[in-house]
């Protein structure tokens, strides 16, 4: 169950300004991990806006996710500098160590893995991002080593 | 903190900051420390709590400050420490190196020699960043300040002069003067497209309806570009200062600051910036007793490339998901709401404060004939020294790759360089002596863009490249218009066809005509641009587009379903490390002997080949028809492409 008083508080803090909607499923998503559908119910509610205009911006962004993720978030990079420095093959290594595909999460709910473009780093790249940690010039090696590490 | 009511109010704290910070007494230590998000990545926060640690141990925690400050685009050699004010510079700094140089350089002046720059081939010293070719080749208007301020308090950027100009626009200036100032220095707009600023300012100015918006474009969704996101959480308040002084130009009492989620960093420090902005009075109503009133909100991009086009931004602020909008109306008449919008990237604002305090004929005395200033690039991929530069425009992209970039790792032939993201294209080692700036780089079929420049190597595919460009587009396009969606999507398959050895003679006729239809009718520019990293590509490497089709073969030997790896069994000495690494277990044999992969199991992975040790190198990498051979027990096959295990570079 989603803690309907977190929801409320979140939405409490835009209470009277305009075009917050992005701005305020964005907050969901830091609190939960991702946005359930109780709190698209309440939002719906709160605001009166239709839960198909909140699915429509919930499913169009990156950054938010429709369903449960893993204790750990796991974000490849594969923005152009990580890519030809050989992101792919940092990205196929996690993918196959964990057994998951990107945007899917491991079956013990340990290890959600997303590719994404660009994290601002790219002197480093290849760079992987796990939880708020940032690993750069990741090799075929490292990446079973930062794997282990928060296992 | 007081509240600032007048230009003199302004004068009087930069005074009282400076004395307070003993300026009387230049001896006086501090140390900087890079606290971007490059050096914070790799270990900068460590950096700085074994330096607080130090010089507490000493008793100097007290004589000596320490700033952690925004970044100064060296990324490549981080953790960077500078300790001041005698400019020490020292890269690539580790916890570990904290108490020597606490111990030499700050109590006994000494340098510690292992941590300055060191040539690459003279293997002569530097001590100061203008010694050091990455920094000495560039001229530093808009970055130099990172290095020396801490971007979360505000006072470090007016003891340095922040918000002079403000001062100086809102005291003895009319908007239609600021304007024309700007216009008199041809500054063009850094987010892509180039276009003047003070013409889209007099624009706005000059249309009808109220409020108007200003908004700071800090969505930088070019993947490989990160200038805005060090000017944003490095100096945020010389982008802010430049959006006020825009404000006041076209009249608009309400700003936003759009900034991309995946910088954290550049939120948090925006914010703080807002905040200290506003208790000084720089933002709110009557700004230093001008009567001038003005605030500004901050709204995160949550994860789309194309939110950055202006009117899928603009759609954004109002809560709507984040999709272009037709524009047959310019958004300078009606953006946000309706109300005439003025979008500029923070690049280009960054500049303004700059032209206000020095002058238009200062900005044109720098650049080309028709690109005037500055630009920063992003210097990344098969590069020595990655990192942001900042060079007049007209620079020659070699002088940038070479003469700042130290040139190629490990040996490598360049192949090329990529410029503007996903809507630019590939220049080719041939055309590298160009002059670059916004017209030059049009006319060699890319474009500035944000200004990324990826270096590619001999190792880079030219078409998996474009593929890449496609595929990464294809996800981020939004839907919306028929030629984008569908042109991009079939694209996409025609080129993963022709990476995976299943093109076909026609193939390239199909990608032009797609190509074609969709700069003609996309709805924005994402889809118009989108063409060019394949036009280019083909333009520039079309053998290797044939070689791919006809040969099956990929001579740069990236294309995995193209290209195999054997073990060379006179080579190899049978240590088995492939066999342990192997993440498919297609690797067999005894100990002490050759070592074989099974082509039916291998995945091309190419982990085998990272493991094999340099000594031995017995593992080739091989595309075309030679690879069959291969497998059937020949070697030294001459067709096709093949190199030895090499790993110089990272790749
Ligand atoms: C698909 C697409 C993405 C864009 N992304 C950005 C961006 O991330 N940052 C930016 O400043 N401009 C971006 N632009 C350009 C903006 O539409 C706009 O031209 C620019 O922000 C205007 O600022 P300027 O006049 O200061 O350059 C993008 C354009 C397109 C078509
Ligand atoms: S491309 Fe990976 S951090 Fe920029």
């Amino acid at each position: 169950m989603v803690d309907r008083e977190k929801v409320l508080e979140i939405i409490e803090g835009y209470r009277g300004q305009d075009g917050i909607l992005i701005q305020l499923l964005l907050d969901l998503q830091a609190e939960f991990n991702w946005i359930p559908r109780e709190a698209i119910s309440i939002v719906s509610e709160q605001l009166r806006v239709p839960k198909s205009q909140i699915y429509r911006i919930a499913s169009f962004y990156k950054a938010m996710s429709l369903c449960p993720v893993g204790r750990h978030s796991i974000q490849v990079c594969m923005g152009t500098a990580c890519q030809v420095r050989g992101a792919q093959k940092v990205l196929d290594l996690t993918g196959s160590r964990l057994m998951i595909k990107p945007g899917e999460t491991t079956h013990d709910m340990s290890f959600s893995l997303r590719r994404v473009n660009c994290l601002g780093c790219c002197a480093m790249g290849p760079v992987i991002v796990v939880d708020k940690d940032y690993h750069g010039n990741v090799t075929a090696e490292g990446v079973d080593r930062i794997i282990e590490r928060y296992d | 903190m007081p509240k600032l009511t007048s230009v003199r109010d302004l004068e009087e704290l930069r005074r009282e900051i400076l004395s307070e910070r003993g300026g009387e007494d230049p001896n006086r230590l501090w140390i900087a420390i890079c606290a971007g998000t490059g050096c914070l990545a790799l270990g900068a926060g460590r950096v700085i709590d074994a330096f607080k640690a130090e010089l507490e141990k000493r008793g100097l925690a007290e004589a000596i400050e320490i700033k952690e400050t925004g970044c100064p685009g060296f990324c490549e050699k981080g953790t960077i420490v500078v300790v001041n004010p005698a400019g020490i510079c020292y890269l690539q700094v580790r916890p570990e190196d904290v108490p020597e140089i606490v111990e030499e350089t700050i109590q006994k002046g000494r340098l510690v020699d292992r941590l300055l720059y060191e040539d690459p081939i003279t293997a002569e010293k530097a001590i100061y960043e203008d010694q050091i070719p990455f920094y000495k080749h560039q001229m530093r208007l808009l970055i130099k300040d990172n290095i020396k301020i801490n971007p979360k308090n505000i006072d470090d950027y007016i003891a340095l002069g922040g918000y002079r100009a403000l001062a100086e626009v809102l005291s003895g200036m009319s908007p239609d003067e600021v304007i024309e100032v700007i216009k008199r220095s041809h500054l063009r707009g850094r987010g892509g497209g180039g276009f003047p600023t003070g013409v889209k300012w007099e624009a706005t100015r000059s249309a009808s309806g109220q409020p108007k918006y200003i908004i700071i474009n800090c969505d930088e969704g070019d993947p490989g570009a990160f200038m805005d996101r060090a000017l944003m959480e490095g100096n945020p308040h010389s982008v802010l200062e430049g959006l006020i002084i825009g404000a006041y130009a076209i009249g608009s009492s309400q700003g936003y600051i759009y900034v991309r989620m995946e910088y954290p960093l550049a939120v948090e420090n925006s914010l703080l910036a807002l905040e200290q902005a506003r208790e000084y009075g720089l933002l709110g109503k009557d700004i230093l007793g001008s009567g001038f009133d003005f605030d500004v909100r901050l709204h995160r991009g949550a994860g789309a490339f194309v939110s950055g086009e202006s009117t899928a931004l603009m759609n954004a602020l109002e809560g709507k998901v984040g999709e272009p909008r037709p524009k047959y109306v310019h958004t300078s008449q009606s953006g946000v709401w309706n109300r005439p919008s003025c979008l500029n990237n923070v690049e280009t604002l960054a500049n303004i404060p700059l032209i206000i305090n020095s002058g238009a004929d200062w900005f044109c005395s720098i650049g080309t004939e028709r690109s005037k200033g500055t630009k920063i690039f992003s210097l990344v991929g098969k590069v020595n020294n990655t990192g942001l530069v900042e060079v007049p425009m007209g620079m020659s992209l070699n002088d940038i790759i070479f003469k700042i970039g130290g040139g190629i790792p490990g040996g490598k032939r360049i192949k090329g360089a990529q410029t503007g993201g996903p809507s630019g294209g590939v220049i080719p080692e041939e055309y590298l002596d160009t002059a670059i700036d916004f017209d030059e780089l049009t006319n060699l079929g890319s474009m500035m863009g944000s200004g990324s420049i990826i270096v590619l190597d001999e190792d880079t595919c030219a078409i998996d490249l474009a593929r890449y460009f496609v595929d990464f587009l294809c996800d981020e396009s939004c839907g919306k218009c028929v030629p984008c969606r569908e042109g991009l999507r079939r694209m996409r398959e025609i080129l993963n066809g022709i990476v995976s050895g299943k093109g076909e003679e026609g193939d390239l006729d199909k990608l032009e005509e797609i190509a074609r239809l969709m700069r003609a009718a996309s709805l924005c520019a994402l889809g118009r641009t989108a063409v060019n990293p394949f036009l280019s590509t083909l333009n520039h490497f079309r053998d290797e587009y044939e070689a791919h089709i006809r040969e099956k073969r990929c001579p740069a030997l990236v294309c995995k379903p193209l290209v195999s790896y054997f073990i060379q069994p006179e080579v190899c000495i049978g240590c088995r490390l492939c066999q342990k690494s192997c993440p498919r277990a297609a690797i067999s044999g005894e100990e002490k002997e050759a070592s074989v992969i099974d082509q039916s199991l291998c995945t091309r992975c190419g982990v085998c080949l990272d493991v094999c040790p340099p000594k031995i190198r017995a593992i080739t990498k091989t595309s075309g028809k030679s690879s069959d051979s291969h497998s059937s027990g020949m070697r030294n096959a001459n067709s096709g492409s093949s190199h030895k295990a090499s790993r110089g570079d990272r790749s």
